[in-house]
């Protein structure tokens, strides 16, 4: 009975984890989807909205909720601009052109938040720290529960948009067929800049509600790493694919860090990515298409 | 622009295009050769770093260079060449051959990851080497029994013939040696059917498969030989750092790799060499004007990956050719000096197309 319960708490625990990967995958696939760049500096995206919210919160003393709205649409902003006046440029390069060059933007992200907000690890209250809840032998953390219910939250008002408005609709069709679009009177590029802002924005989110369990700092972004597996463990180029690799992944690591000896907990994701890619290259939720000649 | 025709079939086979090639090449061997005897023992330090670097350059510019398949994973195949050379110097085996098993073992290892990712292209393999590295990186801190693991593992001096390789004069003829002999290796190469080849692969896999190119073989070739030079690297990064620690061969270095590998131009030897100055003196530059900088921009902490990352972006946006690229540019205006049209090397406008057909 002990055990069982370790274990569910383990894998709620895990299901916290995985959220957050979910949340960074979620933006690369939004990002893949409709432009096929691969942004390398997801994560380093999420360290700054983290910042943000702390410069909200902490530093302008503003209520937690309405610093985080801030936070979000200030880094949704800078999504917006960043593929303005840098992105938009390299589209039509070599895929990898943008690799490298959203590499060198997370080398330019990460120095100028130790520039800005120092090196340090910091943190600002949330209305979840250290606060817990019980139900029957599971202990929960109001932090843990809290990015759940956001990613839970945030997941259905993304499903809504992309389905329900004209707005979501047109990204739809952008990232299925850009001639077409074009062709049909939608402002691609426009759109462009806008899936840049809403998959800065989830990355927000992602710090914002990763802030009360390990705290911001520089390096945070290191965790976009672990988000690939996820991505491609749900197939790179579907959006919930993207959140149950997300899930799958956080819940993997946590068991492998209870059953197997330690220091496998460092490499799950790696193996678990090498995996995926060795044996079924497509992920869970992936089509595969065969070009014809 | 001045053309260099090729009249028979024979100029198609030299390594050297014409005689001032040869002239200048020799000179500047000779050059590297006697150099030590007038720098201080710091600059032919540096110099040696760069060599290694350009080694394991070359060795990455064969696979995205030349094959078209990226890898974010290198440091691990340069960690496993140290590795090798290090343990096999350390259990009484002489240099001439632990260099070559460094090269070979790497070699091995790359045939390994390369064969079950070859059906991957471009994103999908550069992530799938980026976990291998992240998966080798544990291993040589944690496989303490070989590797030492955090405590470091100390690296003996290398003997060659009764002549001991000692310091970094030592290291700095070793490696010109071996970034000699690779070079002369690409060179030709590259100009053999298997070099024709994996161009052609870069180039489209789909007409190249349609000339009776075996895609998988070809892949599995260049990913071997690029992971054996970088292996030849590493069991010389051993030698210049002389302490291995398993924290160095991480992502960051890899990135630093990939980083030679554009800002010195894709597809072109040229290219290695130049981002390997690049990436290794960068640092030592701003060491030197890190102090006379206005505004106390010297001081501030992080400078050093803020303009590595910015100039790697600059690099993207207005040099995708890289320094090799440019100093092309270059040559071609001052060869055609008052007649240099400025759309010469214009761009074409490009539209994206999708790679998730392949």
């Amino acid at each position: 009975m002990e055990d069982a319960a370790r274990i569910l708490q383990l894998v709620v625990n895990g299901s916290a984890a995985g959220c957050i990967y979910g949340l960074i995958a979620l933006g690369f696939v939004l990002i893949y989807k409709a432009t096929e760049m691969v942004n390398f500096a997801q994560g380093d995206i999420m360290m700054l909205g983290g910042f943000a919210a702390f410069t909200f919160i902490s530093t302008m003393g503003m209520n937690y909720w309405l610093g985080a709205l801030c936070a979000v649409a200030v880094t949704a902003a800078f999504g917006y601009l960043l593929d303005v006046f840098i992105l938009r440029r390299v589209i039509g390069q070599p895929q990898f052109a943008v690799v490298m060059l959203t590499l060198g933007l997370g080398f330019i992200f990460r120095a100028a938040a130790g520039i800005g907000w120092g090196y340090d690890s910091i943190a600002f209250n949330t209305p979840f720290t250290n606060k817990v809840s019980r139900f029957g032998p599971l202990v929960l953390g109001q932090d843990n529960l809290s990015i759940i219910v956001g990613t839970v939250l945030l997941c259905g008002v993304l499903y809504l948009f992309f389905s329900k408005t004209r707005l979501g609709i047109a990204m739809q069709a952008s990232s299925q067929n850009q001639l077409a679009a074009y062709y049909m009177g939608i402002p691609v590029r426009t759109v462009f800049s806008l899936i840049w802002a809403i998959s800065a924005g989830v990355a927000a989110v992602a710090g914002i509600l990763l802030s009360p369990v390990s705290m911001i700092d520089v390096n945070m972004g290191f965790l976009g790493l672990k988000a690939f597996a996820a991505a491609v463990l749900g197939g790179f180029g579907s959006i919930p694919g993207a959140l149950v690799g997300g899930v799958i992944l956080g819940v993997v690591e946590q068991l492998a860090g209870y059953f197997l000896p330690p220091g496998t907990q460092d490499v799950t994701s790696n193996v678990v990515l090498l995996g995926v890619l060795v044996l079924r290259p497509q992920g869970l939720f992936g089509q595969t298409i065969r070009k014809r000649v | 622009m001045h053309y260099f025709f090729k009249t028979s079939y024979k100029h198609d086979l030299r390594v050297a295009r014409h005689r001032g090639d040869i002239f200048w090449y020799s000179l500047l061997t000779l050059v590297l050769l006697v150099l030590p005897m007038m720098a201080g023992e710091f600059y032919v330090g540096e110099l040696a770093g760069v060599f290694v670097f350009a080694i394991a350059g070359v060795g990455l510019m064969l696979l995205i260079g030349y094959t078209g398949l990226v890898s974010l994973g290198h440091a691990a195949f340069l960690g496993i060449g140290a590795y090798t050379n290090a343990v096999l110097l350390a259990r009484g085996v002489p240099f001439v051959l632990s260099l070559p098993a460094a090269g070979v073992l790497s070699a091995l290892a790359g045939i390994a990851i390369g064969v079950p990712t070859l059906r991957m292209t471009g994103l999908y393999l550069a992530i799938a080497t980026l976990a291998f590295g992240g998966i080798m990186s544990n291993v040589f801190s944690k496989w303490t029994s070989v590797t030492g693991g955090f405590d470091g593992f100390a690296v003996q001096t290398p003997t060659i013939l009764g002549l001991k390789l000692e310091g970094v004069f030592g290291t700095y003829y070793a490696a010109l040696l071996v970034l000699v002999f690779v070079l002369w290796v690409m060179a030709n190469l590259l100009r053999s059917p298997l070099g024709r080849a994996l161009v052609a692969i870069r180039d489209s896999e789909i007409s190249a498969q349609s000339m009776g190119i075996n895609l998988a073989m070809y892949k599995s070739i260049a990913f071997a030989i690029s992971a054996g030079i970088t292996g030849l690297a590493g069991a010389m990064f051993a030698h210049y750092v002389r302490y291995l620690a398993p924290d160095a061969f991480d992502i960051l270095l890899s990135i630093q790799f990939v980083t030679i590998v554009f800002v010195g131009g894709l597809g072109s030897l040229h290219g290695a060499i130049f981002g390997a100055i690049f990436v290794r003196l960068l640092p030592q530059a701003i060491a030197i004007v890190r102090d006379d900088l206005p505004f106390g921009i010297g001081r501030l902490p992080g400078l050093e990956p803020a303009l590595f990352g910015l100039i790697l972006v600059l690099f993207i946006l207005f040099e995708p050719g890289g320094i090799y690229g440019r100093w092309l540019k270059l040559k071609a205006y001052f060869m055609n000096f008052p007649l240099y049209k400025a759309s010469t090397f214009k761009r074409q406008k490009a539209y994206t197309k999708t790679e998730r057909l392949r």
